[in-house]
C-alpha cells in the first residue's frame, strides 16, 4: 500500500522557493507519438504493417524488418515486471530532486521489453497494467502499474508527479453560474481538494443557486468576471499564489451561423470565450508556472472546457464554433509558454451539453454531472485532451484521424 | 458677455447657484438593463488599458472603452423606441443643443418607493404636486425622485423570479406629462419605466409614449435629492453620435444655492 499524502504544510517564508525543472525534454519525432495516446490516457504503440511487430521505443522503421510503414495502434497493456531498480543518485537535476526513483524492465505481452517508470505497488516478477504518462515535461513516458492498486495508490510519487491529482490542491472555477459549477465543486471535494474558490460575475444580479454554492463548505465564491480585464487583475492578486488548478467554466454561447447571426453574439462570445482565457491566462498564468514545483500542493493545471466545435463547426453554431477554434488555438499557445514550467493545459472537449442553449437537441446530450466526472478524471489521469460525450469522442477521433474526412462528411451539418 | 451669463458666473462664483452632479461613475460592475438571454444585450462598460506610460506608450496612458449607448448615466433619444422611429431629427446628434440644457422639476416618490418596490407615478401623485408648486410648465424636464440610487448590488435592479421590480410611471401619468409638453422625463432606475413596465398597456409606457411624442428619457440619475422641487436648471448634453439612440452623459444641475 502506498503511503496517504500527507496534508500540506505551510511554506516557510525564509526559504527560497523551489524552481520548477523538467525531466529531459528531447525526443525523436517517432517518439512523439507517445505524448499523443499518454494526452488521451490511451496506451498506443508502433505496430508493423508488414511483419506485424509491436515496437518500443518508437523508431522511424520496423526493428523486425525494417518496414516504413508503422502504424500508432492501441496496444494491450498487460505486461509483467521482468528487473527492478532504485535510483539513489542522478546528474538531472528533476530526479536528483525526486530521488529515490524507482525503474525497471517490462516484458509486454504485446511483444517488446521496456524500461519503464514503476509504481511502488509493483515489484518484480508482478503482473503489471502497463499505461503511458505524460512526465512534467509534456512527454509521453511509459509507467508501469498495479493489476489493481491499493486505494491510495494515486499518491505514489512518481504517479503524483506525472498526474494533476485534485487532492490537497486548491482549485478556482472560473464561472460560478455556469451549469457545471456546482457538480464541478461537489466532484472536486470529493477527489479531495482542500478550496473550491468560485468565480462570480456580476454580483449585481441574483442567481438561482448562489445560496447552495455559498453554503457548501470549503468553497469560497469570489468576484470573478473573465470580460474585465481589472477583475481578473485583482483576483489574480488577491488568490493568484493560492492557484493550483485552474478551470475555466466561463463560457458564451448563442446559435446561428454565420449569415444571419449576430456580429453583437460573436463579439460577446469572443470576449468571454476567447479574449476572457487570454486574460485569464495574463492573471493567473505567470504564479501558477512559478509554482509547480511548490510542494505537496504545487501548482499543476489549467483546463479549459470548450465545445469539440472547437475542432468541426456545427453550421448551426457558427460564431461559437468560432470562438472555440480560436479559444483552442490560445490554448495552444498557452501550452507552449506553460510548457517550460511544467504546467499542464488540459482542453476537455464537450459534445453539446444538457443546457438552455441546447433545448431542441436530441440526445445524446452532456449532463454537467458527466463534464464533472470527465474533467476530475482527466485530471487524475493527467491528461492534455479529454473528450466527453460520444459526439465528442467521436469527433475527436475522427479528427486525430483524418481532420480533412471529417471536415467534409460534417460539412453543412447543422443542429 | 451679456448681463445674464455675468449673473450666472457671478452666482457660481459667489455660492448662489450651485452645481449637484446627477451621474452615476461609469464603473464595470454598475448594473445594466437585463433582457432575456435570447435578445441582444446591453453591453457592460469596459476599460481595457491601451498603453500606461510604458513600453505601449511610454509618455501617457490612455484606455479602449466599451459601452452601449445605454450603460450607466444615459440620455435616450427618440429614435430609441418603436414609437420614435420616425421623429424628425430624433437621433442624439439630430437634437437641437438648445433641448440639453433647461429647467428641471423633482417630483419626491422616495417615501413610497422606500416601501414598495413597485411603486407607481400615478396622475393623482402629478396633481397634489401641482397643488403645492404649480403647474409643471411647458418645455421642463420631470425627474423622478425615488432614491432608488442609493441601493446597490442586486437590490439595484432588484430581479425576481417574475423580472425586475423598480418604481416608475403609470401610463396615465406619461400622458399627463405629455399634456404638460415636457421636454423630457428622468428617473433614478435603470429605465425610464417600471421595473414590470412591460405589464402596462401599453409595455414601457415613459419609452413608447415619451419617445413617439418626440421626447427625452434620462436614467440612473442620483443626487435628486440635492434638487428643489423646482427652480433648479438641467444640463445634459449627450455625445454627438451619429444616428445614435442614446448616450451616456454627465447630468448636471444648477440650483439656487444656500447663500441665496
Amino acid at each position: 500500500m502506498t503511503k496517504p499524502l500527507p496534508m500540506p504544510t505551510k511554506t516557510d517564508p525564509q526559504k527560497r522557493s523551489t524552481v520548477p525543472t523538467l525531466p529531459p525534454m528531447k525526443r525523436s519525432r517517432s517518439a512523439l507519438g507517445l505524448g499523443i495516446a499518454a494526452a488521451r490516457g490511451q496506451f498506443a504503440l508502433q505496430h508493423c504493417e508488414d511483419c506485424g511487430a509491436v515496437q518500443y521505443p518508437p523508431r522511424d522503421a520496423c526493428c523486425k524488418c525494417l518496414s516504413v510503414a508503422l502504424h500508432w495502434r492501441r496496444t494491450d497493456t498487460a505486461a509483467q515486471v521482468l528487473a527492478q531498480t532504485t535510483i539513489r543518485v542522478s546528474p538531472d537535476p528533476y530526479f536528483r530532486a525526486r530521488l529515490p526513483w524507482r525503474m525497471g524492465s517490462v516484458k509486454l505481452d504485446a511483444g517488446p521489453v521496456a524500461v519503464c517508470h514503476l509504481h511502488g505497488e509493483v515489484a518484480r516478477g508482478d503482473a503489471v497494467r502497463m499505461a503511458l504518462k505524460l512526465d512534467k515535461a509534456g512527454q509521453g513516458v511509459m509507467v508501469a502499474l498495479p493489476l489493481k492498486g491499493s486505494e491510495t495508490m494515486q499518491d505514489d510519487p512518481m504517479l503524483r508527479a506525472m498526474s494533476c491529482d485534485p487532492k490537497h490542491r486548491r482549485v478556482l472555477v472560473t464561472d460560478a453560474r455556469s451549469p457545471l459549477a456546482r457538480p464541478l465543486a461537489e466532484a472536486l471535494l470529493r477527489a479531495g481538494a482542500t478550496t473550491v474558490y468560485m468565480g462570480e460575475p456580476e454580483s449585481w444580479l441574483r442567481w438561482e443557486g448562489r445560496e447552495a454554492l455559498a453554503a457548501m463548505e470549503n468553497v469560497a465564491l469570489m468576484q470573478l468576471d473573465v470580460t474585465d480585464t481589472a477583475s481578473v487583475a485583482r483576483l489574480a492578486a488577491e488568490i493568484g499564489g493560492k492557484v493550483d488548478i485552474l478551470i475555466n467554466t466561463a463560457q458564451f454561447i448563442r446559435p446561428g451561423g454565420v449569415l444571419g447571426a449576430d456580429t453583437v453574439f460573436a463579439r460577446d462570445g469572443m470576449e468571454t470565450n476567447v479574449l476572457g482565457l487570454m486574460r485569464l491566462a495574463q492573471g493567473f498564468g505567470p504564479a501558477m508556472c512559478a509554482r509547480t514545483a511548490d510542494g505537496i500542493n504545487s501548482a499543476v493545471a489549467w483546463v479549459n472546457i470548450l465545445s469539440v466545435q472547437a475542432l468541426v463547426p456545427d453550421t448551426g453554431f457558427g460564431g461559437f464554433a468560432a470562438t472555440q477554434a480560436a479559444a483552442r488555438s490560445v490554448s495552444q499557445t498557452m501550452r507552449g509558454e506553460f510548457s517550460a514550467a511544467g504546467l499542464r493545459v488540459m482542453n476537455v472537449y464537450t459534445g453539446p451539453v444538457d443546457d438552455a442553449w441546447h433545448q431542441p437537441l436530441p440526445p445524446p446530450k452532456v449532463s454537467p454531472r458527466a463534464l464533472a466526472r470527465a474533467v476530475i478524471n482527466g485530471l487524475v489521469d493527467g491528461l492534455e485532451e479529454v473528450a466527453c460525450g460520444d459526439i465528442a469522442v467521436d469527433a475527436l477521433d475522427r479528427w486525430q484521424s483524418n481532420p480533412g474526412l471529417l471536415e467534409r462528411e460534417t460539412r453543412g451539418r447543422q443542429s | 458677455m451679456s448681463s445674464a451669463i455675468k449673473g450666472l458666473v457671478a452666482a457660481l462664483a459667489g455660492g448662489q447657484a450651485k452645481v449637484v452632479d446627477l451621474t452615476h461613475t461609469l464603473d464595470a460592475d454598475f448594473p445594466v438593463i437585463i433582457l432575456p438571454p435570447e435578445f441582444g444585450q446591453c453591453a457592460r462598460f469596459r476599460m481595457e488599458e491601451v498603453s500606461a506610460y510604458d513600453h505601449r506608450g511610454p509618455a501617457w496612458k490612455w484606455h479602449n472603452l466599451t459601452l452601449n449607448e445605454h450603460t450607466g448615466t444615459h440620455f435616450d433619444a427618440p429614435i430609441h423606441w418603436i414609437s420614435g422611429k420616425d421623429v424628425p431629427g430624433g437621433a442624439v446628434d439630430e437634437i437641437p443643443p438648445e433641448a440639453f440644457v433647461g429647467p428641471v422639476v423633482v417630483i419626491d416618490c422616495s417615501d413610497g418607493a422606500l416601501t414598495d418596490d413597485d411603486f407607481e407615478l400615478t396622475p393623482g401623485i402629478i396633481t397634489a404636486w401641482e397643488d403645492l408648486h404649480g403647474k409643471i410648465p411647458a418645455d421642463t424636464w420631470v425627474l423622478m425622485r425615488t432614491d432608488w440610487s442609493l441601493r446597490r448590488g442586486v437590490d439595484y435592479l432588484n430581479m425576481r423570479e417574475d423580472g425586475p421590480h423598480s418604481p416608475g410611471p403609470t401610463p396615465a401619468a406619461i400622458t399627463l406629462l405629455l399634456e404638460r409638453g415636457i421636454r423630457g422625463f428622468g428617473t433614478e432606475t435603470v429605465g425610464t419605466d417600471a421595473g414590470q413596465g412591460m405589464h402596462y398597456d401599453p409595455p414601457y409606457p415613459a419609452h413608447y409614449l415619451l419617445h413617439g411624442a418626440g421626447k427625452y428619457g434620462l436614467q440612473c440619475l442620483c443626487n435628486l435629492d440635492q434638487l428643489p422641487p423646482t427652480g433648479a436648471m438641467l444640463i445634459a448634453p449627450p455625445l454627438k453620435i451619429k444616428g445614435g439612440t442614446g448616450s451616456p452623459l454627465r447630468v448636471l444641475a444648477l440650483k439656487p444655492g444656500d447663500t441665496e
